[in-house]
């Protein structure tokens, strides 16, 4: 059997994970130049809100139908009231300080938020199941569930929603606006303060949507699983121009492909055994970016000021 | 430093306790107090098994002062998190034998933290008894294969080895799952590596076949990509060395794929948490742990129910029956140097050397089985269980001693 498009699938489908993510760190940046690490944190208390909804507030067996949008609204609030909350409480009072200061304060908040879980939220120490989409095709040589369904589905209504929202809504023009020059966009009559928060609250709902699919197709999540994505999905960020949203999801992809295939194949090189496997992966990943940077300092797509937002 | 620190507070303190022992010898108040150190991970992964060590302990202390084990000795309980983490595990055991009221530690769990705390307690001379490490190394040196020499004197079990536990496993695969084909993954670590390096081995040598092997990170949560490796392989078998952190999810994802095969691991991932978070997946997948299931053994009965009156939390099914005949050992160590002492316990490093000597010489009935050592401090109870997920719980399988390698 081929497993080529097999393999492929899974890094596709993966990579879209690490793309949705990576749209929150790049939206961020366009707008205020923050590296906001507690992101991936933001990610998870997603997938938290999810839960919540499902195991507390559903009856048992609610239909996947219903409770899928339900969840996603769930993970989606929660999400986005943490993002806009840490920019309000956070970030905000430490605009005009110097770089390094919200950079630590993102790393403290995502301590904070990883621990506030784990101590308060009922069973978090551990990892928490979560209701999971099983149901299998065999499309050709390749197999999906319906997780993964949902998450290329999730992935492509995201990605041009957004695109339409930056290009043609008012607020999303003004955003292109603020990312260009906040200063003079301040001038023209456009509320920064505004949009910025609607540039946090739009990361954290696509981090809400990452997380639903994370639990669909994991079928549990911890307190700890936002570490690993978050770091990935700045990492994709970065390889696709960090600031360019079209960026993030092509870095993202790029990335989880490029693990993948380097677990996949690497190991059957002649002389490669050793650095093959699955346990490699993230160092090929690494490495890739080294390459991507070096050649591309700017990233993949690079940061066309026109578009970023 | 610490340890100059030490001997001169050890003084000081011995010197207070002969006093207050002079004075009252008949009362309570009189009596001395030691502690018995307990470094396990009690938070994030691996802490079901984690806290299942340090309520072992607790009870054999409880137990212990209830019953009056060592006259004119109370006992008490210090658990450090190690967070299975082996950098943690060591700044605990400095930890412990900087405190001079440690007279001996149980712990860690995992065989990685382990050799990180081996040299903090042999310089300390302080006893060390995991009631869960399997990695031979620790007690039979790096060349165990070809020439044992122990490396620590300080250091012992009452776990058996992986040595014994994958050979164990793979004649069970072979020869009673009648499995011919198995692919073999690990996480890399002291443990999960050892283990499968052993399982690999043995299985081949039974005559079967590896269809092909591979290594995974701790943390990492996406496996789709060996899933499909492992259902190209056409293994019929997939036996896994590591934790359950890993094998949980990969039984997931690889029943979620559409391949039906077992995942067969070592007493790492017996733990009730893997079948609550794979759910259905883990129907039919198979561990092997130390010793005999702790819900079986009689003597075992009164500590069960000890821990569920109590409501402690973490699992005592792998370790807890293991940690309490460690921490009995240490007490009943005690009780010897004390006893051999005319009745009184020796002052500070003097007190934890001949213990280590003491325990060396254990031999009594623990609620584990008999707990006796031998010359690399291993345990000569060398019992091991075959479990199988069954309607969403471990049941044993097949019980029994291994001693083909």
């Amino acid at each position: 059997m081929n497993t080529l498009p097999q393999q492929l699938a899974n890094g596709l489908l993966l990579g879209s994970m690490y793309g949705l993510i990576a749209i929150g760190y790049t939206m961020v940046y366009g707008i205020v130049q923050l590296i906001n690490f507690a992101h991936g944190e933001i990610f998870m208390t997603g997938a938290f809100g999810a839960l919540t909804v499902y195991a507390y507030i559903l009856p048992d067996g609610t239909s996947m139908v219903v409770a899928v949008p339900l969840m996603l609204i769930g993970g989606g609030i929660v999400s986005v009231l943490v993002a806009v909350g840490a920019e309000r409480f956070a970030y905000r009072p430490l605009r005009q300080a110097p770089r390094l200061a919200p950079l630590i304060t993102a790393i403290g908040l995502s301590l904070s938020l990883q621990e506030l879980v784990r101590n308060f939220y009922p069973g978090a120490d551990k990892a928490r199941s979560f209701p999971s989409l099983d149901a299998n095709y065999d499309i050709g040589s390749v197999t999906i569930s319906d997780a993964d369904i949902f998450l290329v589905v999730a992935a492509i209504v995201c990605m041009s929603g957004l695109a339409w929202f930056v290009r043609k809504s008012r607020t999303g023009r003004a955003m292109q606006a603020t990312a260009q020059d906040p200063d003079t966009a301040q001038l023209m009559g456009i509320d920064t303060n505004r949009i910025i928060v609607v540039a946090f609250a739009i990361g954290g709902f696509f981090a809400a949507v990452a997380a639903v699919s994370y639990g669909l197709k994991y079928g549990n999540i911890d307190y700890r699983m936002g570490f690993l994505m978050g770091l990935k999905a700045f990492t994709a960020a970065v390889m696709g121009g960090i600031g360019n949203i079209y960026g993030a999801m092509l870095g993202g992809v790029v990335l989880g492909v490029a693990e993948t295939l380097a677990s996949a194949y690497i190991s059957h090189i002649p002389g490669m055994q050793q650095l093959g496997g699955s346990s490699w992966a993230n160092v090929w990943a690494f490495c890739l970016l080294i390459l991507v940077l070096l050649f591309r300092p700017q990233g993949l797509l690079g940061e066309r000021v026109a578009d970023r937002a | 430093m610490v340890i100059l620190t030490s001997v001169l507070t050890t003084g000081a303190l011995t010197l207070t306790a002969c006093g207050s022992r002079d004075s009252g010898s008949n009362s309570d108040s009189g009596s001395t107090t030691l502690t018995i150190g307990v470094d396990a991970p009690l938070s994030g992964e691996n802490s079901t098994t984690g806290l299942g060590i340090q309520y072992g302990v607790q009870i054999a202390v409880d137990d212990a002062n209830k019953n009056n084990w060592v006259p004119g000795v109370k006992f008490k309980v210090k658990a450090l998190d190690d967070k299975a983490q082996p950098a943690t595990g060591q700044s605990n055991a400095t930890s412990f034998t900087g405190d001079t009221n440690v007279v001996g530690a149980v712990g860690p769990l995992n065989s990685g933290v382990a050799q990180s705390m081996q040299q903090v307690f042999s310089s300390a001379d302080m006893v060390e008894i995991s009631p869960s490490n399997t990695d031979p190394s620790l007690t039979q040196g790096k060349n165990w294969r070809t020439s044992k020499t122990r490396p620590y004197k300080t250091y012992f079990r009452t776990a058996t080895t992986d040595a014994l536990q994958g050979s164990f496993a793979a004649d069970y695969a072979y020869n009673g799952l009648k499995k011919k084909k198995v692919f073999v993954v690990d996480d890399k670590q002291t443990y999960g590596a050892g283990l499968a390096g052993i399982f690999n081995s043995a299985f081949k040598k039974l005559g079967g076949s590896v269809a092909g092997t591979d290594h995974v990170n701790t943390g990492d949560t996406d496996f789709s990509s060996l899933v499909t490796k492992i259902k190209n392989s056409g293994a019929d078998l997939l036996y896994y060395g590591g934790q359950y952190d890993e094998s949980e999810k990969i039984t997931k994802q690889l029943k979620g794929a559409g391949v039906n095969i077992p995942l067969f691991g070592g007493d790492g991932m017996f733990a009730s948490t893997y079948i609550q978070t794979a759910g259905k997946a883990a129907e039919g997948d198979l561990a092997t742990s130390v010793g005999v299931p702790a819900d079986t053994l009689p003597a075992a009965k009164q500590f069960i129910a000890t821990y569920k009156a109590k409501g402690y939390k973490g699992d005592y099914g792998a370790y807890g029956a293991y940690a309490y005949d460690a921490a009995t050992a240490i007490i009943k160590a005690v009780k010897a140097v004390k006893d051999g002492n005319s009745d009184k316990l020796p002052s500070g490093n003097d007190l934890r050397s001949k213990v280590v000597a003491a325990v060396q010489k254990s031999n009594f009935e623990g609620i584990s089985g008999k707990v006796s050592f031998d010359q690399y401090g291993d345990t000569e109870n060398k019992q091991l269980t075959v479990y199988q997920v069954e309607n969403g719980a471990w049941k044993a399988v097949k019980t029994g001693t291994f001693n083909g390698s």
